[in-house]
């Protein structure tokens, strides 16, 4: 049964200033399952050749980082790099580093990011903090962590880049637009909004389709966290927050931070954490869309 | 006499880089380093309290159950809540640490440790009908490996027909530890990253529809737990069975328990819960617990030497990223100047030691199946074990819980954010004892500790020249192939190391918090 005529895509994912979150939730995926993307043609004739991903590998220390730039040079503009986690530019690798030189001087995440990013074909910046710095990026920003488009745009990295915000993301938003790049190639400009995102996952708001946005709209907010009732007096960031969590839900549908009464924290937002704090505080001064007026 | 460095050490948590000096054919010497920074701590400083239970969570996405319920903790102390959770919130956030836990422990034994024991190539040779066995043999016949080579090549000792079928697990595993994850969001809205473990309770209310779901999932989950995990451990266990002879460590273990069981104490450290708390000595007395005999030392670690030996209540952490001697952004924890081990084996041993009946009648026979004394457990397939065995009590114990809940009544305390205010949060998470310590000022975080699983078990050598556990683990050990060395990736991967976790801390220089108290 064995396909030799197989497509091979090969894909290089580091992991940088994280917390992992991005890969658990990506293993999380339910159709496909995390085995037919790693394993099986996850688009017929076509495969994802994990050549490197620290969570899952089975090799490790100077074996795997020799796998990881054997592709680089022999697959120059036919690998796809992941970058999970934001990119620490203070000092010189002291704050993170992947692999060593050929003095055996550790190399900075950033000349990584800069050095692979160039070559890819294209750059998939998975969660907030790749796609606009996220937590590690917050005030006081401690090891000076920038966005991977903050970096490119500092070095002129030119490589299509698509950013897959969320903390973590969706792992349909990730396979997702795998298989769109393995289908139809590289997005056009038109799929994506002005921040890198697919118009497809992040082309609406929260509040939009939230399932308590009848009580927004009738006015009925909870007067405490574990009510029911609109969570926006509570701080509830859904009106100001792009992605589908609301249609899409979470965990094979199981529930989602506003149905839980959690709330939306905007973790997918440009500014999270920062300009969505205090998490717990009404958000400030924000124009919302389409605020029903009260009914008399 | 060879160096061997790995770095980085793959199928972890975080960022890791183990060195070990190899004479004659011998670890004489072992160094663990962490090698990323972030600094979570110094962001939290001067946010709202209640952000840091988020925030913290993003420490770590494979535990962030575990730094959500120790940040909670944290808070509800700060707050006054400490003893007044309602029932229903109490055990829902066991339910929501219980199913990552059982998410964690899956993950571990077959995605992060299997691969150094299993030899996925051997499906190639699979004749037969299975589903799963037929795509990896395509998948193998197809030529890319990625990610399941390269590897380390030689010591793989399960026959074929073995080998296949923990293959087959290790797929099933996926599902099953997805279902975990699954199991853990009916109740923590997502994960990973829940959003419903707050001071004061949770926001989750339980439905008989959300307990019926969460109930069905964990039949599944304590199914294969049962019938598969264990089995595969002990099957591994039988090829590898020098393993329990390798990679004993500092045989001092430290938990601080989990899964309170009644709502009523406010003390942390006098809480009723289903893993116990206190520290086993090597030849397995049990201790009372001592928060204040811990302390973090840092001569060895990027950090001003003035900072060293400061228990967390006051501790300062000011980065050196060139101070001469240091190899680690991890610090050393502590406790009355000894090296402690944390993690599933001491929750599981402090719990035996106890004398709880359930966990002596699971232990016991585990032992008596391999005709070993109790010493055994301090190894590399002693650690497999008591993950698994924990991984099972837990998932026994989920049932009894979520018939307790009682649709209806109040799963949530309000309170008011205090001025000023101190606090503590003690849980062990899945890699063991994790603790969080908050300091509030004009209703702001001052100031915010956390000492986590992988800085008690990745740590340094200390201001002494102690090395940390897991180095102590790796010293002494026989290295019979230095260019496949799966003897210290082995060990290295037996205490489920977490970096990023470990390395997360700094506050601002210069600060001192002698006032710190902890009621």
């Amino acid at each position: 049964m064995a396909n030799r005529k197989s497509q091979e895509y090969p894909v290089i994912w580091l992991q940088t200033a994280t917390c992992t979150g991005c890969s658990v939730s990506v293993l999380n995926t339910v159709s496909p399952n995390i085995k037919t993307v790693l394993v099986d043609e996850v688009i017929p004739s076509k495969h994802v050749n994990l050549v490197f991903q620290a969570t899952v590998m089975a090799g490790a220390g100077e074996l795997v980082i020799h796998a990881m730039e054997d592709t680089w040079h022999k697959k120059k503009g036919g690998y796809v790099l992941v970058v999970e986690g934001a990119i620490p530019t203070l000092g010189k690798g002291q704050y993170g580093s992947i692999g060593e030189d050929k003095d055996g001087k550790p190399i900075a995440i950033a000349s990584r990011v800069e050095a692979m990013g160039r070559d890819a074909l294209a750059v998939i910046a998975l969660g907030t903090c790749a796609s606009f710095g996220g937590i590690p990026a917050a005030q006081p920003n401690p090891t000076k962590c920038v966005s991977v488009a903050q970096l490119f745009k500092s070095k002129n990295v030119a490589t299509p880049l698509i950013n897959l915000p969320g903390c973590p993301p969706h792992p349909d938003w990730f396979v997702s637009t795998v298989a769109s790049v393995l289908i139809g190639g590289l997005p056009k400009a038109s799929d994506l909004d002005e921040l890198l995102r697919p118009k497809a996952f992040y082309g609406h708001l929260i509040h939009e389709n939230c399932p308590r946005r009848a009580y927004y709209d009738e006015q009925k907010f909870a007067k405490k966290l574990s009510d029911p009732g609109c969570l926006y007096e509570l701080g509830c960031k859904g009106p100001v927050t792009h992605a589908d969590c609301a249609t899409r839900m979470w965990n094979h549908g199981t529930n989602w931070c506003v149905a839980s009464g959690g709330m939306c924290i905007g973790c997918a937002s440009e500014g999270f954490p920062d300009w969505v704090s205090p998490l717990y505080q009404k958000t400030a001064d924000v124009k919302l869309p389409n605020i029903a007026q009260k009914v008399v | 006499m060879r160096k061997i460095v790995i770095d980085p050490v793959t199928r972890i948590e975080g960022h890791l880089k183990v060195e070990a000096i190899v004479d004659d054919g011998k670890v004489k010497e072992a160094k663990s380093s962490g090698t990323m920074f972030r600094g979570i701590e110094l962001i939290l400083r001067g946010r709202d309290p209640r952000d840091a239970a988020v925030i913290t969570q993003r420490i770590c996405g494979v535990c962030p159950t575990s730094h959500s319920t120790a940040s909670n903790l944290c808070l509800d102390s700060a707050f006054g809540l400490g003893g007044s959770i309602p029932d229903n919130g109490r055990i829902i956030r066991n339910l929501i640490l219980g199913a990552a836990h059982v998410s964690d422990h899956i993950l571990h034994f077959y995605h992060l440790a299997a691969l150094d024991y299993v030899d996925v190539t051997k499906v190639a040779t699979y004749e037969g009908n299975n589903a799963t066995l037929n795509s990896v043999k395509d998948f193998i016949q197809r030529g890319e490996l990625g990610p399941f080579v390269p590897r380390y090549e030689g010591d793989y000792r399960l026959p074929a027909a073995v080998d296949q079928e923990l293959v087959v697990h290790y797929v099933d595993a996926l599902r099953m530890r997805r279902k975990a994850q699954e199991m853990c969001a009916i109740f923590a809205g997502k994960m990973p990253h829940n959003m419903t473990i707050v001071p004061g309770g949770v926001t989750e209310i339980p439905t008989i529809d959300k307990i019926a779901s969460f109930l069905w999932r964990l039949n599944e989950l304590r199914t294969f737990i049962d019938n598969v995990y264990i089995a595969d451990v002990i099957a591994a266990a039988g090829a590898y069975s020098d393993y329990f002879e390798i990679g004993a460590g500092c045989r001092h273990l430290l938990s601080y328990g989990n899964y309170d069981l009644d709502g009523k104490e406010a003390d942390l450290t006098k809480r009723n819960r289903l893993f116990k708390q206190g520290t086993v000595s090597p030849d397995f007395k049990l201790g009372h617990l001592d928060v204040n005999a811990i302390t973090e030392e840092v001569k060895h670690s990027w950090y001003e030497d003035s900072t060293t030996g400061r228990k967390p209540l006051n501790g300062d952490t000011v980065p050196k990223d060139d101070k001469a001697g240091a190899y680690s952004w991890i610090k050393a924890p502590r406790y009355n100047g000894q090296v402690y081990e944390v993690g599933p084996l001491a929750r599981l041993v402090t719990t035996y030691l106890s004398g709880d009946p359930k966990v002596k009648a699971l232990v016991d026979p585990a032992l008596a199946k391999f005709k070993a004394k109790p010493d055994v457990l301090f190894s590399v397939l002693g650690r497999h074990l008591a993950r698994a065995l924990c991984c099972k009590i837990i998932a026994d114990e989920m049932p009894g819980w979520l018939l307790q809940l009682k649709p209806g009544e109040p799963v949530y305390q309000p309170y008011q954010i205090p001025e000023e205010a101190t606090g503590m949060g003690l849980v062990d998470g899945a890699r063991g004892a994790l603790g969080h310590w908050i300091e509030i000022k004009n209703k702001k975080i001052a100031n915010y500790q956390c000492v986590v699983p992988g800085t008690w078990n990745m740590s340094p050598r200390d201001d002494k020249g102690q090395p940390g556990p897991l180095e102590q683990a790796l010293t002494g050990t026989k290295i019979k192939d230095a260019d496949n060395p799966f003897e210290i990736v082995r060990i290295i991967r037996s205490f489920d190391p977490c970096i990023a976790c470990a390395v997360h801390v700094i506050t601002p220089k210069g600060r001192t918090l002698s006032e710190f108290q902890v009621e």
